[in-house]
């Protein structure tokens, strides 16, 4: 992808001048980088299971992850953000591209190890679902459900345990005694606060939440966000947080990517998007939160139908056939995700009409 | 905290009384007293042991082994010994279920009889749920080319024509007892390992086992631990269902001369004489007791698969 900039940079293939622009030193080494990570699903029709198409949920990925950080990743309903996530976590198989973890010293392409030489790494990402209701198995005691992946990570005797699982499960605010019960006892929001504990039982550095409280109502949010929050300060945790709600990520983040049918179309500091938004579609999604303020007046951008197939994206840039500025560079050409730069911060877009509104 | 209740047998509402308030008045006098102590059993005894109708279904289950186990103690009459001079005779004090058309005593045929037909039911149910369960939930779980191929071979299993199996391993293996339960779990197996493959493939895609595989745990220990209780609820009813349906099938094998020798008394082929028209009208004892025998053991071992099912459901308080 020699037309991508931001691979080129992160590919530390940055010529002198590009480095004399940056004005920030760089960061440290990401503990996550994903290069063009592609995830297609197989569409298949007919007795003999001829393949008639791909899927193309997630569609050439190029993202790093700073240790430490939020990294909220945003979208509508089927842009591949949970597959994208589940893909980082080894869940589905990456058709193309590799995801690089780095820590204590080590580098590796995740998506290259089978499941033996996975196993190792397994404890350093986790994932909190969004569905609170079936993610914990209903059959087993929390102790139970939590058993297995302590006894694999060298828990041994079951007395310590019980003493982790319960030290846990005080982490996320809830008593002792809640392991010897089943999951049907709990309320979604103490359901999802042990999903939450049981992503930390292997004390992983990076964990990512799948819409982690979508399916929750506002109150019971707060309080989660407020214990991941917590969690992350003391526990120096890194967070992909997947969510479909922007107000949730400007509270959460510090950096966004939108997502856009399998690509990226911004990524910038959490700030920065919401003051300064570049891309058309991102323009849209930040004009649909809701202001609680009668005087203000904002305008509302509606975009009109549906996210097209990912089976057949449309030609050019994605967003073109709802994009209220679409030109016709836009039905012609994809336009790669370039750097620009905001205020001396970087921000990344993959729009055709931003160079051309800067050059009217 | 006691005192501002009112005590055991003061009533402030007008509503009858019922037997939970005895009970738990009684609860709360030992509790009171200072006697009261938490079971010690675990939670799937006493929710099996509160479930009355599992309770009566064990019952009956054991009373109909113990029975079949203990005819010689039972009876004196030889299930085999042909007497001429009593054929057809109805119920009485000597023939409690009255004698067949060559003389044999119903009643010895029916416990004698249970022997075989609990050994093959309940064997082969057993055998066909293990091998179709283990086979059924873990190439479901792994998926591509080795589920595939356990979905071929059942399929083969299950289009073959039962007869011409059956007449193929008797001429191979000879016609005994334990080859009737082999061919029952040969050709039995199918059914079941459909069912748990299609509760398998639902159940794979939910969240909490997407968590276990992220922990990198052995895909056996997902799929047999943790994934297989949840599962097993339809699984238990179809065994029950098909431990009857055994029963009568190794009747139907024995009249063709390819079980059991005829002359060893199996509840199916008691019952198999019931086809004549004669007997069903005049004669009611050769086919209502062992009938009712019949009936009575696949209900009791219906009613202990429900109780075991709902004793493992967390979400059922017992």
């Amino acid at each position: 992808m020699p037309q991508n900039d931001l691979v080129d940079d992160q590919e530390g293939r940055v010529t002198a001048l590009a480095a004399a622009r940056q004005a920030v030193p760089a960061p440290e080494e990401p503990i996550l980088e994903l290069k063009d990570v592609k995830i297609h699903f197989a569409v298949t029709a007919g007795v003999f299971k001829r393949v008639v198409g791909h899927v193309r949920a997630v569609d050439g990925i190029d993202l790093q992850v700073r240790r430490g950080e939020v990294l909220g990743l945003v979208g509508e309903s089927g842009c591949g953000k949970t597959t994208l996530g589940k893909g980082i976590l080894q869940l589905v198989n990456i058709t193309n591209g590799s995801v690089t973890y780095r820590g204590n010293g080590e580098t590796v392409d995740l998506a290259e190890l089978d499941s033996k030489a996975l196993t190792p790494f397994r404890k350093r990402l986790q994932i909190v679902f969004q569905d609170p209701y079936s993610s914990l198995n209903p059959a087993f005691t929390i102790f139970g459900s939590l058993e297995d992946p302590l006894k694999k990570y060298g828990v041994t005797t079951r007395a310590e345990r019980r003493r982790v699982i319960g030290d846990l499960l005080e982490a996320v605010n809830m008593s002792r005694d809640a392991m010897d019960r089943y999951p049907h006892e709990f309320s979604g929001g103490q359901r999802q606060r042990i999903g939450i504990a049981r992503a930390l039982c292997v004390e992983p550095e990076l964990i990512v939440c799948d819409e982690a409280v979508s399916a929750l109502d506002v109150s019971i949010q707060a309080q989660v966000l407020q214990l991941l929050m917590e969690l992350k300060r003391d526990k120096n945790l890194t967070y992909i947080f997947i969510t479909h709600d922007l107000s949730v990520t400007e509270y959460l983040c510090d950096r966004i990517a939108v997502m856009y049918l399998g690509k990226i179309v911004e990524l910038c500091d959490a700030e920065d998007l919401y003051a300064n938004a570049l891309h058309p579609y991102t323009e849209a999604l930040l004009s649909a939160i809701p202001v609680a303020d009668l005087d203000k007046q904002t305008e509302r951008i509606v975009l009109e139908g549906d996210v097209p197939s990912p089976v057949d994206p449309p030609s050019g840039c994605r967003f073109h056939p709802r994009c209220r500025h679409a030109r016709d560079i836009c039905r012609q050409a994809e336009p790669p995700l370039k750097r620009y730069e905001i205020d001396g911060r970087d921000h990344y877009a993959a729009c055709h009409l931003i160079e051309r509104e800067a050059a009217d | 905290m006691t005192a501002t209740l009112p005590g055991p047998g003061t009533r402030t509402t007008a509503r009858p009384r019922t037997r939970h308030d005895r009970q738990f008045d009684r609860i709360r006098a030992r509790e009171e007293a200072g006697t009261f102590k938490a079971p010690v059993q675990g939670r799937f005894f006493s929710k099996f042991r509160s479930n009355k109708l599992a309770m009566i279904g064990l019952v009956v289950f054991s009373v109909i082994v113990l029975a079949s186990i203990c005819a010689p103690l039972l009876t004196t009459h030889d299930p085999q010994q042909i007497n001429l001079r009593a054929m057809l005779q109805p119920p009485s004090a000597d023939h409690w279920f009255g004698t067949d058309r060559t003389g044999r005593d119903v009643f010895a045929r029916v416990l004698y009889g249970g022997q075989v037909s609990i050994l093959v039911g309940l064997g082969s149910a057993l055998m066909a749920t293990i091998i179709g369960v283990l086979i059924g939930i873990y190439t479901a779980y792994v998926g591509g080319w080795v589920d595939a191929l356990a979905m071929r071979i059942s399929e083969i299993l299950m289009a073959f024509p039962q007869i011409i199996l059956v007449l193929m391993l008797v001429a191979i293996l000879g016609q005994s007892l334990s080859n009737l339960v082999l061919i029952f779990t040969l050709t039995g197996w199918g059914g079941i390992y459909r069912m748990a493959r299609a509760r398998m493939l639902s159940l794979r895609e939910e969240d909490y086992v997407q968590a276990l595989r992220a922990f990198g745990l052995a895909p056996a220990l997902i799929a047999y631990k943790h994934i297989l209780p949840n599962a097993l609820g339809p699984i238990m009813v179809n065994t029950t269902l098909s431990t009857a349906a055994f029963i009568l099938q190794e009747a139907g094998l024995s009249f063709l001369g390819l079980g059991v020798p005829l002359s060893t008394p199996t509840w199916g082929n008691i019952l198999n004489v019931a086809q004549d028209l004669r007997v069903l009208e005049n004669n009611w004892w050769l086919w209502l007791p062992v009938g009712i025998v019949i009936s009575l053991f696949v209900l009791s071992v219906n009613l202990i698969g429900d109780g075991l099912r709902d004793a493992t459901d967390p979400s059922q308080q017992g």
